[in-house]
């Protein structure tokens, strides 16, 4: 590892605060977009087998 | 030339087919998976914990990680989803159109964290959050594109002509590209040159330069990987009363 300690790669000499929230906003916003795509598919499917039930 | 010269290849218009493309997109979406999340999780760890600090930017310069990738996928899906547009438009392929629809959301989502992210480096690189630089202006012009054509597409509640529609704008809106892309050339500006570059020999050591091709590459992964879920989304959506779909063991559970 660069850093000596897990306080330091936090700190990141005075940097951390900055760094840690762009890796978190690029994290949290394409996991709610995987999320989100699987969430409208499962619905989507739940709505199919409805139609599939019906026409059986 | 002949006129079977120009003959489009079999798989190109097998991919045209809802069932051939839900099929083939089911077996695909796995592995887009594990290496996106194997490639973004290497990458992101490299650069965050072992990549060396920069020289004159200290350890700010890791956010490069993961704003470098999400400006290259901003630009990059928005001319994905002209392109696919336009094949919809010139073969009158649904499926093209539906690619086209999933690109808007993933596309948008990249562009904004390319711009916060910016921004966020800006503040102890350049001592400001934002400036009305060449870069950052048009990559704000490429979000309100992508608002646009989001907004354009949900409008019209008939999708062929939604598609139809979206295409063109995209089409039209690509124009933004090059502008972003020689921004950095053309005008005077606070913003570096390109970081990463498929012509030239990178200009950082490669310890440096590794987690940057990982966090593209996992990029890469993860848009194919929305894309896919997106695009079947809508061909259920669509095809929810053809007997393929119904008899499909997603749909009767066989």
């Amino acid at each position: 590892m660069y850093f000596e300690s897990l306080d330091t790669l936090w700190h990141m000499a005075g940097h951390g605060s900055y760094v840690w929230s762009c890796y978190a906003l690029f994290v949290v916003l394409l996991s709610i977009n995987v999320w989100h795509a699987k969430g409208q598919k499962t619905k989507a499917l739940r709505q199919a087998k409805a139609v599939a039930r019906r026409n059986s | 030339m002949t006129q079977s010269s120009w003959r489009m290849p079999r798989w190109f218009h097998q991919m045209g087919s809802p069932k051939w493309f839900y099929d083939f997109s089911g077996k695909m979406q796995p592995w887009f998976a594990v290496l996106a999340l194997l490639l973004l999780s290497w990458g992101m760890a490299w650069g965050l914990a072992f990549a060396p600090a920069d020289y004159q930017q200290g350890n700010s310069f890791r956010i490069m990680y993961v704003h470098v990738p999400a400006a290259i996928l901003s630009q990059s899906i928005f001319i994905g989803m002209a392109v696919a547009g336009a094949i919809g438009i010139v073969w009158k392929m649904k499926v093209a159109f539906m690619v086209a629809r999933s690109c808007i959301s993933i596309g948008a989502s990249f562009t904004l964290i390319a711009l916060l992210t910016g921004a966020i480096w800006g503040k102890p690189t350049w001592g400001a959050y934002w400036v009305w630089d060449a870069r950052l202006t048009s990559t704000l012009v490429l979000l309100f594109l992508y608002a646009g054509v989001m907004a354009l597409n949900q409008a019209i509640t008939e999708r062929q002509i939604a598609g139809k529609a979206t295409a063109i704008l995209a089409i039209v809106g690509t124009i933004n590209i090059p502008i972003i892309k020689y921004s950095v050339e053309w005008w005077n500006t606070l913003h570096q040159a390109s970081s990463f570059s498929l012509t030239q020999k990178p200009s950082m050591p490669a310890e440096m330069y590794m987690p940057l091709l990982l966090t593209v590459l996992g990029s890469y992964c993860l848009f194919v990987l929305v894309v896919l879920i997106r695009t079947r989304t809508q061909i259920i959506e669509t095809q929810s009363h053809a007997s393929w779909l119904m008899q499909h063991k997603d749909v009767s559970g066989a």
